[in-house]
């Protein structure tokens, strides 16, 4: 008996047998490294789609402005943005710990400015990737070196077999009348805190 | 006969054949006045979200041509593209399963969670496991299979099917998901207000358990890399990374037409799918993920159920370029105000119209390609560029070819044309038509006339014919001169 493999390839072969050409692919679209990136706009963006931003301060600021008392920290997370005078939840964080203390701090792999997006690769500081989706809050740190323009900029930027998370704004839901709704399953509020 | 290599048609399971023709379906949905404010609503503020967030950038067009020739690439070197594909997914420690049709997909799907033991998955919204009926199958086989997609969710609780690519619920408005929430949900208390936050809320309760209980969890894609093996699932409420992250297996059905060739590739549809589906610069959440990641025991199914008779029809076979955006639905006169539900197909609308029938073969679908008035909107909007008004016609022509010879179709028709063939006989055709102009009765539309033609007019505007033609007319005056 054949496969389902080299029947659905054979078809695949059958059904070309008139040796389709297309014509090359033309990037004149605007590809990567052809601007520089402005904060500016990172911010417009972000706070366009609910997010808090914060250009100033610490990290223990943004969490006492929230009332929050205990955080989980990812390993790897520079020891100089750890927020001072809050309790601090290390990993491993199983799935109850991390819906019970229901808030985190990661830092992220790239910024893209001109759709408001964070992408985070699970590399250090960022943890797996329930860590980030459990809590219902989520602060990250962006350093201005890690913001770039647009979408070809952080595809140039980022390696694709790492476990990859794009977020823009806080979980949000249009399936009602087309009406956008922030708060569904992911973390409800995500505030931002851009350092140098 | 078939034998080995035949390009062929979708499974006779699964939801992309119309049971009823799309005239007869249409004209319920038409009846219904709330069903057609509620879609009159969505399409509007969806087209206006949409033309906001292209006009924001300078080189859409350019992303647009990219996007179409990147597809065409695909599909020209699909075979080369889905065994590298393979290759990359099983070196990093995913399972590649390979399925002919909807019901031998099923089968695979059924047979992965039967080997957890589990009873209950977890799903995000998918088109693939939509179209091959997959929730029906595990259902028979005593797998409750949970969507977990809002949208999907209200289509699951409210015993309906979806009517949208984008979203599924967008025929029922506020108070009539609060009232199915209410029936079907159980826990709900009963002071839930029709506020769409109220209800995403009820909805995040109803599920937040399922999610961190579940073992096994059932997505789509909506693209595939073939030089890495990435996959990528788009969406905005969490459901979906909760479903790709926190279960032990994950099982990923997708369409062999879902790869993209290279990761750079993907930097133009991240921009053209999000602002073409739900008008936004970018959705809330995507997910990409290699292989088995972060220890998961990893499937990917590749689907073929009618793709590659569609690949087969050079002049169908663009169609096949489609990301599932939506965009087409969104502009379409005869979606707004049919809605989704009268294309008896999980596709609806002109890409459906397009794609369903070359699913099927046109046989099984027949009346789809008629469910437009080739205006054209369709094409203008398309991320991927797919000339849907031309295809229509080439599958109407496809669907008249196969009616007898002598049908009374294709008699009048190849009176006609053979009569607008010859200029003398035209001249005559004319001449003779004014003959008619006592049916008129005085109108300036013949709005009744005797069968066969009554059928013609039932739908269309057939001009009383003039007294005088225009080239009698021109004969007799010189262009006005005498």
């Amino acid at each position: 008996m054949t496969s389902a493999r080299d029947e659905v390839l054979g078809r695949i072969r059958a059904a070309l047998a008139d040796r389709p050409a297309p014509p090359p692919v033309v990037r004149s679209y605007r590809t990567a490294g052809t601007a520089a990136p402005s904060i500016e706009l990172l911010v417009d963006r972000l706070v366009d789609y609910k997010a808090t931003v914060h250009t100033s301060g610490t990290t223990a600021d943004v969490l006492a402005g929230r009332s929050i008392t205990r955080v989980v920290v990812p390993d790897g997370f520079p020891t100089e943005f750890e927020p001072a005078g809050i309790e601090l939840v290390r990993e491993p964080a199983d799935i109850e710990t991390l819906d019970s203390v229901s808030a985190v701090l990661t830092t992220c792999a790239v910024a893209v400015a001109e759709t408001g997006t964070i992408v985070l690769d699970a590399g250090p500081g960022m943890g797996p990737r329930a860590l980030t989706l459990v809590p219902d809050y989520h602060l990250v740190v962006v350093r201005r070196s890690q913001v770039v323009v647009g979408v070809p900029d952080a595809i140039a930027a980022l390696e694709p077999t790492r476990p990859l998370t794009w977020i823009s704004g806080p979980s949000a839901t249009s399936d009602i009348e087309l009406d956008r709704v922030e708060g569904v399953h992911g973390p409800r509020t995500l505030d931002v805190l851009i350092v140098d | 006969m078939t034998f080995l290599g035949m390009p062929s048609v979708a499974s006779t399971s699964g939801h992309v054949r119309a049971s009823r023709p799309f005239p007869d379906a249409a004209a319920d949905a038409l009846g219904d006045a709330q069903l057609r404010a509620n879609l009159g609503r969505a399409t509007a503020t969806i087209r206006a979200k949409r033309g906001a967030v292209v006009a924001e950038l300078p080189d859409w067009q350019e992303l647009r041509a990219a996007g179409a020739a990147i597809k065409d690439d695909v599909l020209a070197h699909l075979d080369t593209y889905l065994e590298q594909f393979e290759q990359q997914v099983t070196a990093r420690g995913g399972t590649v399963h390979w399925a002919r049709d909807g019901d031998e997909a099923n089968r695979i799907v059924l047979s992965l969670v039967r080997a957890t033991g589990a009873s209950e998955v977890v799903k995000v919204k998918s088109m693939a496991t939509q179209e091959i009926g997959l929730n029906e199958a595990l259902d028979a086989a005593g797998i409750s299979a949970v969507e977990t997609d809002l949208a999907e969710l209200i289509v699951q609780l409210g015993h309906d099917t979806p009517s949208h690519i984008l979203v599924p619920a967008i025929h029922r408005n506020r108070s009539e998901i609060r009232e199915i929430f209410l029936r079907e949900m159980g826990e709900v208390d009963p002071a839930l207000t029709d506020e769409p936050r109220a209800l995403a809320e009820a909805a995040r309760r109803h599920l937040r358990r399922k999610f961190l209980s579940a073992r096994v969890a059932i997505s789509g894609a909506n693209f595939g890399i073939a030089s890495t093996g990435t996959l990528g699932v788009v969406e905005s409420e969490g459901n979906g990374r909760m479903c790709l992250t926190l279960p032990r297996t994950l099982i990923t059905v997708m369409g062999i037409e879902k790869l993209l060739p290279t990761w750079q590739d993907l930097e133009v549809f991240l921009q053209l799918l999000p602002r073409s589906s739900t008008g936004e610069r970018m959705n809330p959440y995507t997910s990409m993920w290699t292989g088995a990641t972060e220890g998961q025991d990893f499937h990917v199914v590749l689907l073929d159920n009618g793709r590659t008779a569609t690949l087969s029809d050079p002049h169908g076979r663009s169609a096949l370029r489609c990301i599932r955006c939506s965009a087409c639905l969104n502009v379409c006169p005869v979606y707004e105000r049919t809605g989704g539900h009268a294309y008896g197909s999980v596709y609806p609308g002109p890409i459906g119209a397009v794609l369903s029938p070359q699913l099927t073969g046109v046989a099984d679908n027949a009346s789809l390609p008629f469910a437009s008035s080739l205006c054209g909107a369709c094409y203008d909007v398309c991320p991927v560029a797919i000339d849907i008004p031309t295809m229509l016609v080439h599958l109407r022509a496809s669907v008249a070819a196969t009616k007898p010879a002598l049908s009374p179709e294709h008699v009048a028709m190849g009176a006609l044309a053979r009569t607008m063939a010859s200029p003398s006989r035209w001249t005559r055709a004319l001449r003779f038509a004014r003959f008619g102009r006592p049916l008129a009765r005085h109108r300036a539309l013949m709005r009744l006339l005797p069968p066969p033609l009554s059928g013609w007019v039932a739908a269309r505007d057939l001009p009383t014919p003039p007294a005088q033609s225009l080239r009698d007319w021109w004969a007799e005056t010189d262009g006005g001169r005498r």
